[in-house]
């Protein structure tokens, strides 16, 4: 009888075990009281040896499928599993994101192009790529998350993945200038220098010195194939 | 209805006063309404270099203030029917006039002059926002190194998000021997960096202090060099087109004059 009545209910979530690990598949239609009310009761339902998971540290993909997640709700569930089952939640996947999240993903990889002189004292700051159609005087200031591409002479600084993509590059028509920063690295151009001389019309950070280098621009789509976009 | 023009330059020591003056000066010459208008509240010196320190009575805080009106504090040249100075308080500070009454008063000079000539101080503060709050055209002036034309950029940088003209430059204090060596920064060079209008070159001479120190802008002499290319700057900007005197010229009278007198 009791059985029956299982049978009747629908299931909001199942538990599988594949080749990566356990996987948790939550339904997306319900409500997330209802999901978390099931959960409650399938991962008490299912007594595990809770001393051999505790010592395993057993880890858990959760599948949401098009469900939206506040960070909230992801640290409820979070909370949940790990208190019932001492499952570590290793990754909360789900479909759908919000827009203003595929707007920044969007941002992130747009070139942005600007077609001016940056002057002594601006700075110029952009999200993704920037194409500047236009010189960098010196003491001024291009920034981007992304790619810094000058259509011109750069002769000011330029900061490329400001927000720590190291695989950024800059690259210029005529390189000349202060200091190029990629990511948290920088190199400062001094004429009486000799360690760096810049040769060539980009700059990228170089894995294997740790130090950002200049180089010839048809090195580039080795170095860095991803800028192929085609 | 007349335009008004900031004469900028960031730096200090580049030439301002002394290129607002003998502009002013040119122009009365040509036969134009003119006013100047000293706005370095507290280090005036516009009145010096025209010779008309000991004329002042009412200054540009009483007009902003309304202690005066704005024709009593107005300067008359000695040598020009057509030329007049609004000179700047001393004993003030350059925060006690703000853009909109600078505003005001450049736009009632505008009435009565053909051309309003504001000489703007050093810095980007306040006293160079006074100076820039009425004017219509810019004029950014420069010497021919590294320092004084990092600023230039920096200045021409803040004239552009103002709602005034594209800024024209003076490449003031040219040493021709200096450039023809490579030991200052060739015209040039100082044109590609600066990306704007080049309206005129004047080089370096000592006429020009011996003049200002006798109050007598170096204009009023044609003798001179310096005389001629800001006489050829006014022309400029009453729209002629009047080709730069070239440097290279220059040299060339130099050399002959040298050769002349049997020198290398």
């Amino acid at each position: 009888m009791a059985q029956k009545q299982k049978q009747n209910t629908p299931h909001f979530v199942t538990i599988k075990g594949t080749k990566e690990g356990l996987i948790l598949h939550l339904d997306d239609k319900c409500s997330f009281d209802q999901l978390l009310s099931e959960l409650e009761a399938k991962l008490i339902r299912t007594p595990a040896d809770d001393t051999t998971s505790e010592t395993q540290k057993l880890s858990v993909n959760v599948k949401v499928g098009k469900r939206y997640l506040s960070d909230n709700q992801k640290d409820i569930l979070r909370k949940l599993v790990y208190q019932k089952k001492h499952l570590l939640v290793d990754e909360i996947d789900s479909e759908v994101i919000t827009k203003e999240k595929a707007d920044e993903l969007l941002r992130e990889t747009e070139i942005t192009s600007v077609s001016r002189i940056i002057r002594s004292g601006q700075v110029l700051k952009v999200q993704g790529d920037l194409l500047l159609i236009g010189d960098v005087n010196p003491g001024g200031c291009v920034m981007a998350t992304g790619n810094i591409f000058v259509m011109g002479a750069l002769k000011g600084m330029a900061h490329a993945g400001h927000s720590g993509r190291k695989d950024a590059v800059v690259t210029a028509s005529l390189m000349n200038p202060t200091m190029v920063r990629i990511a948290d690295k920088y190199v400062q151009v001094d004429k009486d220098n000799p360690t760096i001389d810049i040769i060539g019309e980009c700059a990228f950070f170089d894995e294997g010195s740790m130090s950002v280098k200049f180089d010839r621009i048809h090195i580039l789509h080795q170095i860095r194939p991803s800028l192929n976009r085609l | 209805m007349g335009e008004a023009i900031v004469i900028t330059s960031g730096k200090g020591g580049v030439g301002k006063t002394t290129t607002s003056a003998n502009i002013g000066t040119s122009l009365a010459l040509l036969g134009k309404r003119v006013c100047m208008i000293d706005t370095d509240i507290g280090l005036r010196n516009l009145d010096v270099v025209m010779g008309l320190e000991n004329r002042i009575i009412y200054d540009l805080v009483d007009v902003a203030h309304g202690r005066c009106k704005l024709h009593q504090a107005l300067i008359k040249d000695k040598r020009f029917e057509c030329l007049y100075l609004l000179p700047a308080a001393q004993t003030k500070d350059k925060h006690d006039v703000e853009p909109e009454q600078m505003k005001k008063i450049v736009q009632e000079l505008k009435q009565d002059y053909d051309y309003v000539i504001i000489d703007c101080p050093a810095g980007i503060e306040q006293g160079y926002k006074n100076a820039v709050a009425g004017a219509d055209k810019s004029i950014v002036v420069t010497n021919p190194e590294t320092s004084s034309v990092r600023d230039a950029d920096r200045i021409i940088g803040l004239l552009e998000q103002e709602d005034i003209e594209p800024p024209k430059l003076i490449v003031n204090r040219v040493k021709a021997h200096m450039m023809e060596n490579g030991d200052s920064l060739d015209v040039d060079e100082i044109v590609s960096i600066l990306a704007i209008e080049l309206i005129g070159v004047v080089v370096d001479d000592e006429n020009v202090i011996r003049a200002s120190n006798r109050g007598e802008p170096i204009a009023l002499n044609p003798d001179t060099k310096a005389s001629i290319a800001y006489r050829n700057i006014a022309r400029r900007i009453l729209g002629e087109s009047v080709p730069l005197m070239s440097l290279q010229q220059d040299k060339g009278l130099l050399k002959k004059m040298k050769s002349f007198f049997g020198m290398r």
